[in-house]
């Protein structure tokens, strides 16, 4: 089985908008789309599943709220509870607005790092990674969209072709 | 054009008459001589009492210990509070007091407190439903100054709200000469004899004194008027002009205002909450007051766009708009939790007597309400609307918003409250019906304001961005 994919390129966002709803009213099969920049509804046209990245990072802030309360009940109350220019240290709640700022911070910074790692590790982004850009175009001014090919290739060509396409190509993967 | 609904205008006049009932019969049963405060303290005593001989039943141990608790705690809390409550002071009067006990003084104390009552319920929730208008005209000027695309489909709602603050300043301005013209004790600053023996009080009486008191009030109210006035005049002006000179004045308009807003805000907090208490004061307690009415005011702006929504009258507003509504109850839900946890945090932590006895008073004898609001109006607002589909939905947006408008008037309980009634307060039918009355008076100047002008602005410049607005 030949590893053919289409790449075609456009100059323009509203265009690609369309070219990406009439490929799916097609039923071809978009594998990829590479722009300079985020196009609003680009994912809502490509029918890709909404992110969960907010539910996760929710998630990582319960558990900076837990690392939080449990470390300063365990260092302030339970460990050493010393009298420290009177603050009452004989239970967590007594004393608790003195953490709330740990608390707090300890959440944000939770959440806001571990989603971040979480994204990078989701969408394969590290040092040293080797660049995935198929046309060094895509990152200036040229949007590109890579499309499965199947059947009746040169059919597929004239279809994008008409879909105000500047350059369609059929390329052999690897 | 909206109709006011037949129905929603008899629920209205419901509420003002269960509202007025409720006033007046508070306002009755409000004890009128240290003889009748002596009955309700021997009948709480009495039950305390009986409580305690039957400790040792086992079915009824709990309550009654209970109640005893209840008994110990009435006859030592005036020993607790004296050093604090200025009203302890307001029944002592020189010459007939010297030779009085201790009783005496506590009942003149409990007399003070439960005449008082029925006064501070009408004043906090006449205070509460202006607040919350000016809140809303607050949220129209910020929309108008920061020219919002997203919003003009709502300004007709908004301007709704805002007529509220004529009869809502009116009758706040009413109580405040009230109490300059000693018919009540709220402010127990305004007692000459109370001053004349409290030399803290004595330092401020260049600021607070009745005339220049009620100065101020009337600059406030009349600046707030005005210009709710005069930007509801260019709004509907503008709908029929040929050039947009309306949208520019209210532009303009709405720029000075809220300079204006901003001090007269935080000078009226000072006035008339803060000085309720006129021992205690606070830095950022202007801002406080602030993100309270102003996150009630984009509640009851929701509300009611929702409620106009479902009865098919707000053609062009859709989730989107109801979704930037519902980020910012949850924003500056945060916000107020914000503010209240720094003066809160910062008073525990140095804990400084003079002001830190505030929070004292509050936590004492207000534990539940103080501490309930804060999960009314942070925790559970918080984790509902932390998600992005619950915006969108219109029980969601309601149900939030009814928790966080009881959350906000229990805020505003919290502050008058405890200086004026003390450990005598109760959310009881005086309360309840002052709620109801000026929520039907709300309902009824609110909707009757609708029904004046179409719900669209025509002609503003960002309407047709605002029509399509989708996020």
């Amino acid at each position: 089985m030949s590893n053919k994919v289409i790449h075609v390129l456009y100059n323009d966002d509203d265009i690609l908008m369309d070219a990406v709803k009439q490929t799916r009213a097609a039923h071809h099969h978009i594998e990829e789309v590479y722009t300079p920049f985020p196009v609003h509804g680009l994912d809502k046209a490509m029918g890709l599943a909404p992110t969960r990245l907010a539910i996760a990072s929710f998630l990582y802030g319960l558990v900076g709220l837990s690392v939080a309360t449990t470390m300063m009940r365990y260092m302030m109350i339970i460990d050493w509870p010393q009298d420290i220019g009177g603050k009452p240290s004989f239970s967590y709640i007594e004393n608790m607005p003195a953490f709330v700022p740990v608390m707090f911070e300890m959440t944000v910074f939770f959440a806001a790092h571990l989603m971040v790692i979480t994204f990078y590790m989701r969408s394969k982004l590290w040092p040293f990674k080797e660049a995935e850009n198929p046309d060094v175009r895509t990152t200036d001014d040229h949007f590109l969209m890579e499309v499965a090919a199947h059947g009746d290739v040169d059919q597929m060509v004239s279809f994008f072709e008409s879909t105000g396409a500047v350059e369609v190509k059929v390329i052999e993967k690897q | 054009m909206y109709t006011f609904s037949s129905r929603l205008k008899t629920f209205s006049f419901v509420l003002i008459a269960l509202g007025i009932l409720g006033i007046g019969y508070s306002f009755l049963t409000a004890p009128k001589t240290v003889e009748d405060v002596e009955k309700i303290l021997a009948a709480e005593n009495a039950h305390g009492g009986h409580g305690a001989d039957h400790e040792a039943g086992a079915a009824h141990g709990e309550d009654a210990h209970g109640h005893a608790a209840e008994g110990h705690h009435e006859a030592t809390a005036s020993h607790t509070s004296h050093g604090n409550d200025t009203h302890a002071e307001a029944g002592h009067q020189p010459d007939v007091h010297a030779a009085h006990d201790e009783h005496q003084e506590h009942l003149e104390h409990v007399l003070h407190q439960l005449k008082t009552k029925p006064w501070s319920a009408v004043y906090v929730a006449a205070l509460f439903f202006m607040l919350l208008s000016l809140g809303a005209l607050a949220f129209y000027a910020i929309q108008n100054a920061a020219q919002a695309g997203w919003s003009p489909v709502l300004f007709r709602v908004m301007e709704g709200i805002s007529s509220y603050l004529i009869p809502g300043a009116i009758i706040v301005f009413i109580l405040l000469v009230l109490g300059v013209m000693d018919m009540h004790h709220i402010f127990i600053w305004m007692d000459e004899d109370v001053v004349a023996k409290d030399h803290l009080i004595q330092a401020k009486t260049g600021y607070l004194n009745g005339p220049f008191f009620l100065i101020r009030a009337a600059i406030f109210m009349g600046g707030w008027i005005w210009y709710r006035q005069y930007s509801r005049k260019n709004s509907l002006l503008q709908d029929d002009a040929n050039d947009n000179i309306y949208y520019k004045k209210n532009f303009k308009a709405s720029a000075s205002f809220l300079v204006f807003f901003i001090i007269s805000e935080s000078i009226m907090s000072w006035d008339w909450i803060m000085s309720v208490d006129p021992h205690w004061y606070s830095t950022l307690f202007g801002w406080y007051v602030f993100a309270s009415f102003f996150v009630s005011g984009i509640t009851a702006i929701a509300l009611i766009t929702v409620y106009l929504k479902a009865k098919g009258y707000l053609e062009y507003v859709n989730t989107s708009h109801i979704h930037d509504l519902a980020k910012f109850m949850f924003g500056i839900s945060v916000f107020w939790t914000y503010l209240w946890f720094s003066q809160f945090m910062l008073m525990w932590y140095a804990d400084i007597p003079e002001e830190v006895v505030y929070f004292k008073t509050r936590i004492e004898d207000y534990n539940l309400p103080f501490f309930g609001m804060l999960v009314m109006n942070f925790v559970f607002p918080v984790l509902i609307l932390i998600n992005t589909d619950f915006k969108r939905l219109s029980w969601i947006i309601v149900m939030a918003g009814i928790v966080i408008l009881c959350g906000h008037y229990i805020d505003f309980f919290n502050m008058i409250m405890p200086a004026t009634v003390g450990d005598r307060w109760f959310i009881g039918v005086g309360e309840i019906g002052a709620v109801l009355l000026f929520l039907g008076l709300f309902i009824f100047v609110v909707f009757t304001t609708l029904t004046k002008a179409p719900l669209l602005a025509k002609r503003n410049p960002l309407i047709e961005e605002s029509k399509h607005f989708h996020y």
